[in-house]
């Protein structure tokens, strides 16, 4: 979704700055998630809906609780329900809000060829503008959190915009409004780091020994980040992965390599070219010819 | 609730049982995690299901549905053998004293007085010796052994953890973890509060369960405190409304009661109503019934009203028995009803044994459907493939749908869990030709009317002489209602200590309960909500949320009845001289002179403490009883009884063949008896239950609230899953005597087996969302399950406890 | 000097089947090199308006490619056993520099295809076979959803290497044909002239001579 009134920091495919007026002046902001409040209600999923003005098939049960079961184009956040016995043999219900991380080092913004289909705003926040998506896919393979999904109705990707129009705006995320517990909360990343860190050390005298906030530094820190009872594992959530980075394979392929690569063809072009000129063409001379033809006598007799 | 939902912040303990708040309230269980953030509070989750609230909880107890007495009994014994109660809180202020008849009996799990012919209870020996003054007779020491505390303690002696553990099946250590963490609350300085809903009310023994809630809070001292109370989490928005305004059949507004065959003239009706105290100087507010009776019918009958006819009394009618839904059901069954509205309710889903409902509605000669939405009710005569196999050609029954308002399409008052009246505004214009209900029930009885005027009838008065004093008789406003509700000085209402002081002029708005009078000189709709749109305005409007208080009291947001009072009882939160037990949240103190503080006192406001009087004023003996006497339908104390539908066949605490199974005094008709199920052909216990994703049957015509669940479900526990050969997704049959549902089978880790007197017993969990109008996927009334049983005090059906039978489909 | 207009006998280099295949596996080409370098590299964007822009672009590289796969599969076929590495390019590869530097009278004889050639044919084997493997997994309307995440991702770098060593190759391919006069015409028409075919690959030459018979 295009939005004009917050500056951009990052705009893929894009080799040269991107406006940055406002960059280090706009503060960081941050949604934080605390799956040790979130009681799975799946209001936040409604009021993205309602918001986004999204509206996904009516699917099927499959025996879980997981409705829709994954993201899609019209599903931007989902919740993630996992039952997990802990050592104690008791059980632990962990429910988590998946979605776009907004990370601060992009794999998706990385990985996409179109000019300017991902940006990343002043504030952080990660936005696909999906007029100028081609809907190659390429965001899905960036992404360490397999988060983007390409609609089967317009072949675009689409993700949790962060609700970058109300944030411009100076509203919280649509979630963020309607979460009835608390568990989702959102501001400057630096005051969502500190009230993270006053949850965690709660958490601590809880029980809860390994809480800790979940913000990974593979990706360069996330603007969403979450509160786990169990920040040594966070695979127990759903398979959130434990250390994401933007996968090597992608840097590979979107990395340092590309212009290399680019640099290698046009070598090869202008040494052709240039040795053409220096050596000029091979032509056929017409010795050659006639010794061509001595030869065919010679074999003809 | 006793307390607010805000005020759940206070608690140190909050025990959720009977309920499922994070799923079910969502909202208001963010109090909880409030208290949990900022007072270290700890949460206890006791339910069948491993729920969403239990998935926040730090303790999580398993326990079989529908013995919830047995567990709460074995907490109370726990607390009176370890001696873990509140002192001085239940010897002033509770009943532990009192000295009960002597004819009072408990034998077998049956109490004195029971006719096995009639399934009731002879109530008189059900009460306290009464000393030559007339009052009730008292052993401030404890020792005599007919004092209720004894009789409490040699009552729940049986409950021992052991016994627990045999009837419900929770873990003993898990058990005593709770008691425990319970325990800790009776110090004065700390606060449980207990969270329940429907998972206490629907069952036959609903009333008793509760019961069995307020005694513990009572041991524990945690009546009248801030963080503390009774919470019952109301299911439906205004439903709180619906009870308080007496839509009860058997109830008037305010809690006022109709009378019943016997009490034919007004005098007889009011004696036992406006009861006398029972011990010296206490309040007994209950006296003033008479004041409350006569300014409602002020209300209703306006000038008709005199005190030669008794204020109409002959226009109410006089019950010869209850007429509760399930009565109502079985008398349209019967032949006996023929005629029904339905206005805002879903019978056909909501109430028990879809297939006798089917058979009742199918005998009605006409039903009006008043509702938004077209609901399974007024369609029931529709085939619907799998989900009504009914044939249309036999169905007589006339069907006249009239489309109504939403909430958000009208303006007026909604009344929360917490007792606020909660002003709200017209959101939206209805679509199409919806009318508002007002607008219809206005319409329908202006026509009555006009009939009874030209043609008379047997008894037309009640129906002529109806006050109708809306400026737009078609069309009457929420301000005009609610106005009618809070009250008004028909004359000048004068103050009792100065004869000559007016203190509300005629015409004017009364400021509440304490200007209403039984000469007729004032109108009250609805006593209890008396002063809540006084001269002042439209109190439920405010909207001011600024909390000086710093706990959550925010007097000057809605309005909250009684009085605009925030916490009931809140009396008891002081001590016998006014102090408050704890400091740190006092709702109200006693300085010398009167009583005053962060709450509206729930007490006589210049009453010194020194005087005796005891803080639960709506009691004639002014404290709480633990002892129900005649109050409850099946005894004065709780005691466990299997569901009607057991996987076990006896009761364990007396062992097989031997005491008393069930409720004797549950309400049950004849043919509902033999639709009932054994264990050896339905041998799982099955309890049904809401979502977050949906409210009730409305929201399966929301699409949004259908993506996010749109299909029916059954929960089963992995062990079960294994023993039919279910993997998650597949589909299973869930049949009870009463008829059969196919559902998608969520596989869970979230329900155990329970190891129930040496034998397992599988849970089934079965949501009710789905049905078969809506945009969600068709589905199965949940219903089609349920037993025809219910309460013995309140007729609510047993929802929560029943066997079934899954097996692959 | 020999007189063009009664000039030496042609000899058939390409027959007319494999010439179309060529072309056509040249206009493929060009529109899935194109629509893919203008993903491979911003600079290289603008090449996505010779598909329609980069959503056509998206849309089309796949058919685009499957439809190049297409002719080269019969063109390899054809090309298959002139391509089998004799000794003698072993010796012509070792003396690139005089291939490079025009001194062609140092090369050894060689037949049809010389060594370049005949490396060439095999990367881009290697190439088309990767490309289109990879190119299936990560064709998003189609097949990508259902490889997991890191098969993907394996596949969008081994389409993209594989992509780069074909285009390398094709530049070098044109290079030549550029370079070397006569190669052109002889895919257009057909065929070289004898001088052509005893400079370049006179083995081959002797070959055509002696299966021609006399004239």
């Amino acid at each position: 979704m295009a939005l004009q009134s917050l500056d951009i920091r990052r705009r893929s495919a894009t080799t040269t700055p991107a406006p940055m007026v406002r960059d280090g002046a706009t503060p960081d902001v941050a949604k934080l998630i605390d799956t040790t409040k979130c009681i799975g209600c799946k209001a936040c999923q409604a009021a993205c809906m309602e918001w986004n003005d999204l509206r996904d098939d009516i699917g099927k049960n499959t025996g879980v609780y997981d409705n829709p079961l994954d993201l899609s184009g019209q599903s931007w956040t989902v919740m993630r329900f996992a039952e997990y016995e802990n050592e104690k043999g008791d059980l632990e219900w962990l429910i988590r809000k998946d979605g776009c991380m907004h990370c601060e080092d992009p794999g998706c913004l990385k990985a996409c060829p179109a000019p300017g289909a991902i940006v990343q705003y002043a504030n952080g926040i990660v936005d696909f503008h999906e007029e100028n998506c081609i809907g190659c896919g390429y965001c899905i393979a960036g992404c360490p959190f397999n988060v983007p999904r390409i609609s089967k109705k317009d072949q675009k990707a689409y993700k949790c915009t962060l609700c970058s129009d109300r944030v411009a705006v100076g509203l919280e995320p649509a979630c963020v409004k309607t979460c009835p517990t608390g568990a989702i909360t959102f501001g400057t990343k630096e005051r969502m780091q500190s009230d993270a860190a006053e949850r965690v050390e709660q958490l601590k005298t809880r029980g809860f020994a390994n809480a800790g906030l979940y913000d990974p530094a593979g990706v360069g820190g996330t603007h969403v980040m979450y509160v786990l009872h169990h920040a040594d594992r966070p695979g127990l959530y759903s398979g959130l992965p434990a250390d994401p980075k933007v996968s090597p394979l992608v840097r590979v392929w979107k990395g340092a390599t590309k212009p290399l690569a680019l640099g290698a063809l046009v070598l090869a072009a202008v040494f052709g070219f240039v040795n053409y000129v220096r050596t000029g063409p091979k032509e056929v001379e017409p010795e050659d010819e006639l010794a061509a033809q001595r030869e065919k006598e010679q074999i003809h007799g | 609730m006793t307390n607010h939902w805000v005020d759940i912040k206070n608690a140190d303990l909050v025990l959720i049982m009977g309920g499922n708040a994070a799923e079910c309230h969502p909202c208001g269980y963010k109090w909880v995690e409030e208290a949990k953030a900022h007072r270290k509070a700890k949460l206890i989750v006791v339910d069948p299901r491993f729920t969403r609230s239990a998935a926040m909880a730090d303790l999580y107890v398993p326990i079989r549905a529908g013995t919830d007495i047995a567990f709460l009994g074995g907490v109370m014994n726990y607390l009176l053998a370890n001696d873990a109660i509140h002192h001085d809180y239940v010897a002033n202020y509770t009943d532990f004293s009192f000295i009960v008849r002597e004819d009072f009996a408990f034998n077998e799990g049956l109490y004195s007085g029971y006719d096995p012919a009639k399934h009731k209870y002879d109530k008189s020996s059900w009460d306290y010796e009464r000393g030559e003054d007339g009052f009730v007779k008292a052993d401030p020491t404890l020792q005599h052994p007919r004092c209720v505390y004894n009789l409490l303690k040699q009552h729940y002696s049986r409950y021992t953890p052991e016994l627990v553990e045999k009837i419900c099946g929770s873990p003993k250590d898990k058990f005593l973890e709770a008691c425990k963490l319970i325990a800790a609350t009776s110090s004065p300085t700390s606060a449980m509060t207990i969270m329940y809903a429907l998972g206490w009310t629907q069952h036959s023994i609903g009333s008793q369960i509760i019961r069995a809630g307020a005694m513990l809070q009572l041991l524990l001292g945690n009546i009248g405190v801030a963080g503390g109370g009774m919470n019952a989490l109301r299911g439906h928005s205004n439903i709180q409304g619906l009870t308080d305004l007496g839509l009860m059949s058997n109830l008037l507004t305010g809690y006022l009661t109709l009378p019943n065959q016997a009490e034919q003239d007004y005098a007889t009706y009011l004696t036992p109503r406006a009861q006398k105290p029972l011990r010296p100087n206490q309040m007994s507010y209950w006296q003033n019934y008479g004041r409350f009776y006569v300014s409602l019918m002020k209300a209703w009958w306006g000038n008709a009203a005199t005190a030669e006819n008794s204020w109409c009394y002959d226009y109410l009618p006089k019950l010869d028995k209850t007429y509760d839904m399930l009565q109502v059901y079985e008398l349209m069954g019967s032949g006996k009803m023929n005629g029904y509205i339905c206005q805002g309710f879903n019978p056909i889903a909501s109430s028990p044994h879809k297939a006798k409902m089917t058979a009742s509605f199918s005998k009605l000669k006409f039903l009006v459907v008043m509702d938004p939405l077209a609901t399974e009710t007024a369609e029931f005569w529709n085939h619907y493939d799998e989900y009504n196999e009914v044939d249309p050609s036999t169905i007589e029954t006339e069907v006249f749908r009239l489309p109504t308002s939403c909430f958000a399409e009208e303006d007026g008052a909604l009344v929360s869990s917490g007792r606020w009246l909660q002003w709200h505004w017209k959101g939206a214009e209805p679509p199409g030709e919806a009318k508002t209900d007002i607008e219809i029930m206005a319409a329908l009885y202006m026509r009555l009317r006009d009939l009874y005027k030209a043609e008379g009838g047997a008894f037309p008065d009640p129906i002529v002489n109806l006050a109708w004093p809306y400026a737009r008789p078609g069309h009457p406003t929420a301000e005009e209602l609610a106005k009618e509700y809070s009250g008004k000085a028909l004359a000048d209402v004068m103050d009792p200590k100065d004869p000559t002081k007016v203190i509300r002029k005629a015409g004017e708005q009364l400021a509440g309960f304490a200007e209403l009078r039984d000469d007729g000189s004032t109108s009250c709709g609805c006593w209890i909500y008396s002063g809540a749109w006084s001269e002042a305005g439209n109190l439920m409007a405010r909207r001011d949320n600024s909390d000086p208080s710093g706990i959550g009291q925010t007097r000057n947001w809605a309005w909250a009845w009684p009085a605009n009072r925030r916490v009931l009882y809140n009396r008891a939160s002081c001590d016998v001289n006014g102090k408050p037990f704890n400091p740190a949240l006092k709702l109200i103190s006693w300085n010398g002179k009167t009583w005053g503080g962060v709450d509206v006192p729930d007490f006589k406001a210049d009453e010194d403490p020194a005087g005796g009087m005891g803080p639960f004023i709506m009691t004639p003996e002014g404290v709480a009883r633990f002892f129900a006497r005649g109050g409850m339908s099946d005894g004065p104390f709780p005691e466990h009884y299997e569901p009607f539908e057991t996987p076990l066949g006896y009761n364990p605490l007396w062992g097989k063949g031997k005491g008393q199974v069930q409720n004797p005094a549950a309400r049950i008709f004849d043919d509902d008896r033999k639709a009932l199920g054994q264990a050896d052909a339905f041998p799982h216990v099955a309890t049904t239950y809401r979502l977050t994703e949906h409210f009730h049957f409305w929201t399966k015509h929301v699409r949004i609230a259908a993506i996010l669940q749109p299909q029916q479900f059954v929960e089963i526990g992995e062990a079960l899953a294994k023993e039919i050969g279910v993997k998650a997704g597949d589909n299973v049959k869930v049949s009870s005597k009463r008829g059969q549902i196919k559902a998608v089978a969520v596989v869970t880790k979230r329900i155990k087996p329970l190891t129930i007197d040496g034998r397992t017993v599988h849970t089934v969990g079965v949501p009710i969302h789905w049905g078969f109008k809506g945009v969600a996927r068709a589905g199965y009334l949940a219903n089609t399950l349920t037993p025809f049983v219910g309460d013995a005090n309140t007729q609510t059906p047993e929802f929560k406890a029943f066997l079934v039978k899954v097996e692959r489909a | 000097m020999a007189d063009k207009s009664h000039g030496p006998d042609l000899i058939l280099r390409h027959e007319p089947r494999d010439r179309v295949l060529h072309w056509l596996i040249v206009i493929a080409f060009v529109g899935a090199a194109a629509s893919g370098m203008a993903l491979f590299h911003p600079a290289l964007y603008w090449l996505s308006n010779l598909l329609g822009g980069g959503r056509w672009s998206v849309i089309l590289h796949p058919f685009v490619g499957i439809a190049m796969m297409l002719f080269w599969v019969p063109f390899a076929r054809m090309a298959w056993s002139e391509n089998r590495l004799q000794p003698y390019d072993r010796r012509w590869l070792s003396q690139i520099g005089d291939v490079v530097a025009n001194r062609d009278d140092r090369l050894p004889d060689i037949g049809k295809y010389n060594a370049g050639q005949k490396l060439l044919y095999y990367v881009m084997v290697a190439c088309m076979i990767v490309l289109l493997l990879s190119g299936i997994v990560i064709w998003r309307r189609y097949f990508a959803a259902s490889f997991p995440i890191g098969v993907v991702r394996l596949a969008g770098v081994a389409h993209a290497v594989a992509a780069f060593v074909l285009v390398l190759g094709i530049v070098v391919h044109v290079s030549a044909a550029v370079w070397v006069k006569g190669s052109i015409s002889s895919m257009m028409g057909g065929k070289v002239t004898p001088g052509w075919a005893w400079k370049h690959h006179r083995l081959w030459f002797r070959e055509r001579i002696r299966s021609q018979g006399t004239r």
